[in-house]
């Protein structure tokens, strides 16, 4: 900690960027990488963890693998499946990024499962924000607001999270379909009070999880029907995009959306998140894509390409406005990751 | 308005010890009203609280004495429901319980669900991130809204979140979620709907001792089981509420736990036989499992009056907020009841025990002085008991006015300070809800010369007087 805090309070007095990184599994996710990279993988080990609190708290360098296989071994789980996108993904990385995985339309994001967040800001104040406790609207939502921000808001050095029971039984099956069909099912699953835990389609097949209790989760297969398959590999696949859709190695595109939105027949797209996220690999400009997200009540994220864009995301004059006097607030010196999520902070 | 008359109605929120009337009253019909009416203010730099139904716990809604009231309540309509994309687009003044009411029809819906629903506004909730009996399983407000039209006090709107399940750039959907009025005023919520489970069945067991239907609470959750609802309520709390409503509370226990379970029938059959499993072992005296949806209404009808029951006995209540890790709920609970002869004064405890989140319900008459200043010593207690054992000061209710002094026990100066800058990044000159949620430094540093915390001397680095 001392270390962190000598390192940022210099960097401030010089006005010198600081990139905080894990193991930079996500460096590449981002307009720019500025600054001298400030590595958090020395500061790891898990704080507290009681199964019955179901509350999970660790330091932000401990390597996501070791987070895992220590709720695994008390039979719970991060319930927002983060992907890792590298063998030695950190804790602190996972909820920086904010990203989720396949579960996350049914039991929730990364956001959603943040109880609390001990960071260090621009003058190495120690802060503690929120708790270890289910509640929590003392004060503003600083935790939340940490979590997806990759390290532009102030340095992240131990979280707390919610925690959950894995589920009892999980069963995967595979329906033939085109895009169409498979956002029509989707949703109207959704919809029914069906054992959900994810979705997804791709190359004309619509894949359907469901958890929980197994004589639930085998009376929805068997109102379903379709073919069983073996889903831990594929929801895998899913989750660390190592599926052979991601293979190309163009610029890929996510878009969040209404998730009714019909297809967009935009390129090749692999659907999740029961019709509201959709992969999409192709070459386009940023405006192209959030135009047509935008007319389907979403947004556009450029989140894979060959070289580094100038913007990932549109921002309205308004709301960037916004975001950048918030990130004056708390990073006035403008030290934490400048420009990685916006050209214009 | 601004007739003293007219102005009456407005002077408290659900927090009726504390009155004040404000300078006036305005009820505007449309969001362009309410933009013009905030410009008309930011230049002016005249101060304004929002209120939705004002069923508020914490005085969020309290006017101030020299600015303007700025009521939802007209802004009443459902705009739009999307059955199929799973969402309603909602203005602020409508009632919670409307929502599902009106999405009942498609088998659909909205999942928070407080225990004032037939009279809190969604637009209260939002800036409150209210919770229900039911937030165990489907989480808060923040956890069940998907877009916000929001304007802050130059006028300006920002439609912040999507109708997707996240949003570009910082989580401003989660920043102003429970930001109780201080950073801007929500006039349009998307909230996400759920399909209504096909089956619900409550368990009702009751305990002789507190300590143990503590310790069940722990067992069900170590027991691999997340209930739709695990609420708790002791001897006092459940013989006002039979007086109330007969809820059919058996009155002999010291402690009941009112357990539900959700889904299908399959699922709510072999979790309702594991959760009577693990009450039975872990010592209840009484264990009855609603029979039909009649009976499970009855026993909710009980917990969810609870507040107006106990209202009953005395004419006024602090109902406090405090939220703990469950492994303490019975070293707390002991504390608070041990508390009632300090402060010569009776508490009532009710809660959501699944989340930690407690309600002591402290009774007095406020037209006593002494009463109230005992009632708010004893409350003042609880929270700082609540975090001492890690906890927070308030789980859902929000801060607002009554809180104020304990969130200097809760938060330290670099934390406050980061909370002023949010603040200034919204609204510069402070016109919104002043004086209330977030202390000031000053405020603190006069609460903690009075009050030494711990042994610790807390902003030493501010002149005392
Ligand atoms: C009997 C009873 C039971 C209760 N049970 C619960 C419970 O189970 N769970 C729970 O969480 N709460 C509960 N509450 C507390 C209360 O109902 C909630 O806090 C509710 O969300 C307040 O909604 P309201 O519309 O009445 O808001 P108000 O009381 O009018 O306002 C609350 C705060 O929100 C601000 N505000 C209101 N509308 C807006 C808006 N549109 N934009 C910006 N700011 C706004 C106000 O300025 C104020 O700070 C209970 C209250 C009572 C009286």
């Amino acid at each position: 900690m001392q270390h962190f805090q000598e390192t940022i309070r210099s960097a401030a007095a010089s006005q010198l960027p600081l990139r905080i990184r894990g193991s930079g599994s996500k460096d590449f996710y981002g307009a720019r990488l500025e600054g001298d990279v400030l590595d958090t993988r020395s500061y790891r080990g898990i704080v507290e963890y009681e199964p019955t609190e179901l509350v999970f708290t660790a330091r932000a360098g401990t390597p996501l693998r070791e987070v895992e296989a220590a709720l695994t071994e008390k039979g719970q789980m991060l319930p927002f499946e983060p992907p890792y996108f590298g063998p030695d993904a950190t804790f602190g990385g996972c909820i920086a990024s904010g990203l989720s995985g396949p579960r996350r339309a049914c039991l929730g994001a990364t956001r959603d499962f943040v109880l609390g967040v001990r960071s260090l800001n621009t003058s190495g104040d120690d802060l503690q924000f929120g708790g270890q406790v289910m509640k929590n609207v003392a004060g503003y939502d600083v935790s939340r607001l940490l979590t997806g921000s990759f390290g532009t808001l102030g340095l992240i050095v131990e979280v707390s999270t919610k925690v959950l029971p894995i589920p009892d039984d999980e069963q995967t099956l595979r329906l033939e379909m085109n895009e169409k069909q498979a956002i029509e099912t989707m949703n109207r699953y959704a919809g029914q009070p069906l054992p959900l835990s994810a979705t997804c389609f791709v190359e004309n097949s619509l894949y359907i999880r469901f958890s929980g209790a197994a004589s639930a989760v085998s009376a929805a297969r068997k109102q379903l029907g379709g073919e069983t398959i073996d889903g831990k590999a594929f929801w895998q696949s899913v989750r660390e995009q190592t599926h052979p859709f991601f293979s190309n190695s163009g610029t890929l595109w996510r878009l969040s959306m209404k998730s009714t939105t019909a297809p967009l027949m935009l390129g090749p797209t692999l659907i999740e998140w029961n019709g509201s996220l959709r992969w999409i690999s192709v070459d386009a400009d940023l405006e192209n894509m959030q135009s047509a997200a935008s007319k389907a009540g979403g947004y556009a994220t450029l989140f894979r390409a060959q070289t580094r864009p100038k913007a990932i995301q549109y921002l309205s004059p308004t709301m960037l406005a916004l975001h950048k006097r918030i990130k004056r607030a708390l990073d006035p010196e403008g030290i934490f990751g400048p420009h990685r999520l916006h050209d214009e902070f | 308005m601004y007739d003293e008359e007219e102005l009456k109605p407005f002077e408290c929120d659900g927090l009726s010890a504390y009155r004040k009337l404000p300078l006036a009253v305005a009820l505007p019909e449309s969001e362009d009203q309410i933009r013009a009416v905030l410009k008309i203010c930011h230049e002016g730099r005249v101060p304004v609280v929002f209120r939705g139904a004002g069923t508020g716990l914490s005085g969020g809604a309290l006017p101030y004495e020299h600015g303007l009231l700025l009521g939802l309540s007209k802004l009443k309509r459902i705009l739009e429901i999307d059955p199929v994309a799973r969402m309603a687009r909602v203005q602020p003044g409508v009632r919670n319980a409307a929502i599902s009411e009106a999405v009942a029809q498609h088998g659909l819906y909205y999942a928070p669900d407080p225990s004032s629903q037939i009279a809190c506004s969604i637009g209260g909730n939002v800036a409150e991130n209210s919770g229900g009996v039911h937030c165990l399983k489907y989480g808060l407000t923040v956890n069940n809204i998907m877009k916000v039209r929001f304007v802050t006090i130059d006028g300006e709107l920002l439609e912040i979140g999507s109708e997707g399940l996240d949003a570009p750039g910082y989580d401003l959907l989660a920043l102003i979620t429970g930001s109780e009025g201080l950073l801007g005023v929500v006039t349009e919520i998307t909230v996400k709907l759920l399909p209504s489970p096909v089956k619900a069945r409550v368990v009702l067991a009751a305990f002789d001792d507190v300590g143990k239907a503590g310790q069940a609470v722990a067992d069900i959750i170590a027991a691999r089981i997340i209930p739709a609802g695990l609420e708790m309520m002791d001897k006092k709390a459940t013989g006002a509420v039979e007086q109330f409503i007969g809820a059919g509370y058996p009155l002999d226990a010291e402690a009941i736990l009112l357990c539900e379970s959700d889904g299908s029938e399959e699922e709510v059959e072999s979790e309702i036989s594991r959760i009577t499993e693990v009450l039975r072992a872990t010592g209840a005296t009484q264990i009855r499992v609603s029979r039909d949806e009649a009976e499970r209404l009855k026993l909710w009808a009980g917990r969810k009056s609870a507040f107006p029951a106990v209202g009953r006995i005395l004419p006024d209540y602090f109902c406090l907020d405090g939220t703990i890790p469950r492994k303490q709920l019975a070293n707390v609970l002991k504390r608070i009841g041990q508390m009632q002869d300090t402060f010569n004064l009776q508490c009532a405890n009710v809660f959501h025990a699944g989340d930690g989140n407690l309600h002591p319900l402290v009774m007095f008459d406020a037209n006593d002085d002494d009463q109230l200043h005992r009632a708010e010593q004893y409350g003042a207690a609880i929270l700082e008991l609540c975090v001492e054992v890690g906890g927070t000061i308030t789980g859902e209710h929000g801060v607002g006015i009554e809180k104020i002094n304990q969130m200097c026990v809760q938060y330290r100066t670099p934390e406050l300070t980061t909370f002023h800058s949010i603040k200034h990044a919204f609204d510069e000159h402070g016109l919104l809800n002043p004086g209330k949620a977030v202390p000031t430094l000053q405020r603190c540093a006069e609460f903690g010369a009075m009050h030494v915390h711990r042994g610790e001397e807390k902003f030493p680095e501010l002149p005392r007087f």
